[in-house]
């Protein structure tokens, strides 16, 4: 169990699970998961973009749905379990995708990739499996890419959703 | 190539590009830097091969000002035709010192012997001596030009199947400058107002102080910040000042009419730098007007920099492009000499072009400087959104005479257009946004732009055509509404969719198709091989008319008249909205080192000017910036990306040249064209936007 302090006086206590570890933390009203993350947990691989929800590179699975933890509170996850790009050897789906991109490049300057591949890899790991349109579709509502690897994105999307279902590689 | 490069010319102790690390390891230190482009990879590449050793035997050290070569910004897609030179002849040095030393141990010559993963062998033999065997033999602290011209192997060794090793940490954690750890880090926000001439005049700093957590509060003129023991916290204080902010406002903007209106009030700097004698045998003559506004590089991850004040020396960790030039302007912005400061290049998120990784480098400095630990300071989303610099809004005015057989006998191409090229250290002044703000102010450089014959505003406003008689003007403007600096492919953008455009109505004047057209007019070799390849690719057809809303059209471009070669075939269907079903694309870009990088970047270059040309534009209103968050600023998105195919093609022998803005202008053409041949009607304003296409038609 990793024990953090107390921020402030209205701090209250949240347990939650973070790629399996039990984590007791010490927070603030409205403090977003993000921030925890990042500067409790020194989990930098969830990355700060806009902080209100747009463009996605804050994204990481609760309870396995992907979820912009830039403006996700965290008593609004408390009893959760929490994955993020670092807990992708504890979940076979997201080191799936993960190896995917590394194997196509699917990246520049990887910014917002780990936000992508941890929605990919919660709407891949759902059963039963959402076909194309409907990952677009949550693509192009929770995700941004500036440097235009979206043809990568798209071509990792179709390698993941020709593999047979489960499979983690 | 026999001279040694300028680049290493300029920075000629091998010691600064090169270190032999421990068994089996070489560290390499460009002065070009991974803006996520895969430069250091190609760098690597080239290094490897030129040592005989295998990529992954190679360390990419940051770049950095204390250690590294001063390779200027990394930009202008120079990084392989510059950087890449330089380290190619140093790495061969290095190697042919080895060799030497190799031979003495070994009892025979140097050309007697050959390298494989570093070991160095006589042919036929087994036993060898390795670079690292030899290390007290190598002297690295001597200057390339007192060493003979090596000789280059070339070549590369990219399977296809290479990975950027830059990318396997940042696809599992941590690898940004946004993501830099130490024990005491403090965490610094500053406050920039709504409206691009707004100063400010006061806030409550004591209502801050009192904020637990909260370390420091900077005030210094204009400028106003804050430190706290965490982000989340400097932010809550960052809100409480805003609220408390008073604001003076030194002028007004200008009307917003979305077709830049504001330009007929601004005075140009006019340089009319080719104007060849126009001749009377003109029989047609056609002109048209096209425009582009001001563009967001929009990055994905906001500005961000670590500073650290320690007996009066300045270290700073920047994603900025040029950390030389950052370097010279702290220490001016600061009083102190060069040495006094470090900047150590970090990774941020992709940039494309000048955005606020050195303006944020100061206010990381300016915070750090009142506390005693190193402070990274973050910009705000919105602040990201409009106090990055733009790209510069342009407007192209074209005309040409034709004579009675249909060739083009004379051409007239004049772009209005504020800076392309504010980057600090260009002029005489600092170009870092709060040293304006300071109660000692430091003054920004004269206007000017980026010099021919790369050129700013009027980069590529030159066309590669043989058209006769060319009168070529620049109408350099004072800067704008909005403040503009560079941004991918600077001018190229707007002045070859100009040009391209132009070059579509002629020839529908003429009566002919548009390619068999731009070949009547074109001599240069590369130019039309990737004409005639994108043709072929994209299986054109002279003769489909379009209409009832297909359409498909041409761009080509040299980015720069010096670069890589490129054309496209877009192919468009408009209904309501503009769907973009293909881009295909044709590059010549001389020597390819990294095959998938490049590839990358073309595609990356087709889908990020497919955004600016369809859908972006950075407006204002009377109360300031009109793009403070991503519902403000829409970019393609996921289920409109067209499918892409791109041929590249690399004549022998033919040396590298930059590719990775030189889709840009050609992609917007060609966009533009399709939209035209599949509705006979065009539109001369970006974005081209369902609003613009119905006006059009109605018109």
């Amino acid at each position: 169990m990793v024990t953090t302090q107390a921020t402030g006086p209205d701090a209250q206590s949240r347990h939650l699970t973070i790629n399996g570890t039990a984590v007791n933390l010490s927070v603030d009203g409205d403090t977003p998961l993000l921030s925890v993350l990042r500067e409790r947990m020194d989990l930098k691989g969830s990355r700060i973009g806009c902080t209100e929800g747009y463009c996605g590179a804050c994204t990481v699975l609760v309870d396995g749905k992907p979820v912009q933890s830039c403006n996700t509170p965290v008593w609004s996850v408390a009893g959760k379990t929490v994955t993020t790009i670092e807990g992708a050897d504890r979940h076979p789906v997201l080191a799936g995708v993960q190896k995917m991109f590394v194997e196509l490049q699917a990246a520049q300057c990887g910014y917002c990739t780990n936000g992508i591949m941890m929605t990919l890899a919660g709407l891949l790991a759902q059963s039963p499996r959402p076909d194309r349109a409907h990952i677009l579709a949550h693509l192009d509502e929770r995700h941004l890419c500036r440097c235009g690897v979206h043809v990568r994105v798209l071509k990792a999307i179709d390698r993941l959703l020709a593999q047979p279902e489960g499979a983690s590689a | 190539m026999s001279e040694c490069p300028a680049n290493l010319k300029a920075n000629p102790v091998l010691s600064r590009w090169l270190r032999l690390d421990d068994q089996p390891r070489v560290g390499i230190r460009s002065g070009k830097v991974e803006l996520g482009q895969g430069a250091t990879t190609a760098l690597a590449m080239i290094a490897a091969t030129e040592l005989g050793l295998e990529l992954d035997q190679i360390d990419i050290m940051a770049a950095d000002t204390a250690h590294g070569p001063d390779e200027g910004y990394t930009a202008g897609s120079f990084s392989i035709e510059h950087g890449g030179a330089a380290m190619r002849w140093a790495a061969a040095q290095l190697r042919e010192l080895a060799a030497q030393a190799a031979a003495h141990v070994l009892g025979t010559t140097p050309d007697q012997l050959v390298v494989e993963a570093g070991q160095f062998r006589r042919q036929g033999h087994n036993e060898g001596v390795s670079y690292w065997q030899l290390r007290d033999r190598i002297n690295l602290d001597v200057s390339a030009l007192d060493l003979p011209a090596p000789v280059l192997h070339g070549g590369t060794i990219d399977d296809g199947h290479l990975q950027r090793p830059d990318l396997v940490g940042k696809l599992s954690g941590a690898g940004f400058i946004q993501d830099m750890m130490f024990p005491d880090l403090l965490h610094g926000r500053v406050l920039r107002p709504d409206h691009p001439q707004d100063r400010l005049l006061a806030c409550d700093e004591a209502a801050v102080k009192g904020i637990e957590g909260v370390v420091a509060v900077v005030r210094d003129g204009h400028f106003a910040g804050v430190v706290a023991q965490t982000d989340e916290t400097a932010l809550a204080a960052l809100a409480v000042l805003r609220k408390s902010a008073q604001w003076q406002r030194q002028t007004e903007l200008p009307p917003d009419d979305g077709l830049n209106g504001w330009m007929d009030r601004a005075t140009p700097l006019s340089t009319c730098f080719l104007d060849e004698p126009q001749p009377e045998t003109a029989t047609h003559t056609h002109q048209a007007r096209y425009s582009r506004p001001f563009i967001a590089h929009a990055s994905i991850g906001p500005a961000c920099a670590v500073a650290h004040w320690h007996d009066g020396q300045l270290q700073v960790w920047s994603h900025s492009q040029g950390i030389y030039p950052l370097r010279r302007q702290l220490a001016r912005t600061f009083g102190l000499d060069a040495e006094s400061v470090n900047v150590t290049h970090a990774h941020g998120a992709g940039c494309y072009g000048h955005n606020g990784a050195d303006d944020v480098a100061l206010d990381a400095a300016l915070l750090a400087r009142a506390v005693k630990a190193p402070v990274m300071c973050l910009w705000t989303r919105a602040d990201e959104l409009s106090w990055s610099p733009f790209g510069a809004a342009m407007r192209m005015e074209l005309s040409a005479g034709l004579d009675e057989s249909g060739q083009i006998v004379a051409w007239n191409h004049a772009v209005w257009s504020p800076t392309h090229l504010a980057r600090p250290g260009f002029g005489d002044g600092v170009n870092l946004l709060a040293a304006g703000d300071l109660a000692q102010p430091h003054p920004r450089p004269p206007l000017a732009d980026a010099p021919r014959p790369q050129g700013g505003g009027d980069r590529n406003a030159v066309p590669l055509y043989d058209v006769g008689a060319r009168k070529i003007t620049h109408h350099l403007l004072p800067q704008g509404p909005l403040r503009s600096s560079a941004m991918r492919a600077l001018g190229a953008h707007g002045n070859v969719f100009a040009i391209e455009s132009f070059m579509d109505e002629l020839a529908m004047l003429a009566g002919r198709d548009p390619i068999a057209f731009r070949l009547a007019h074109l001599s240069e070799p590369r130019a039309r091989g990737v004409i005639g390849a994108v043709a072929k690719a994209a299986q054109w057809d002279a003769q489909d008319q379009g209409g009832e809303g297909h359409g498909r059209g041409l761009g080509f471009a040299r980015y720069k008249n010096l670069g890589a070669y490129c054309a496209v075939v877009a192919e468009v269907e408009v209904s309501e909205t503009v769907r973009l079903v293909k881009v295909t694309a044709a590059v010549d870009a001389g020597e390819v080192i990294h095959r998938d990088g490049l590839m990358n970047q073309i595609e990356g270059g087709i889908i990020q000017a497919a955004s600016w040309t369809l859908k972006e534009a950075a407006g204002w209103t009377q109360d300031g910036f009109k793009t403070r968050s991503w519902a403000d600023y829409p970019i393609l998105n996921f289920s409109e990306i067209p499918a892409i195919e791109i041929v590249l093609l690399a004549p022998e022998g033919a040396a590298s040249l930059g590719g990775g803005e030189c889709a840009a202008g050609p992609v917007a053409a060609a966009i533009g064209n399709a939209i035209a041949h599949a509705l006979g009607v065009r539109v001369r304003d970006m974005p081209l936007t369902p609003e613009r296409i119905t006006q059009a038609i109605h018109a």
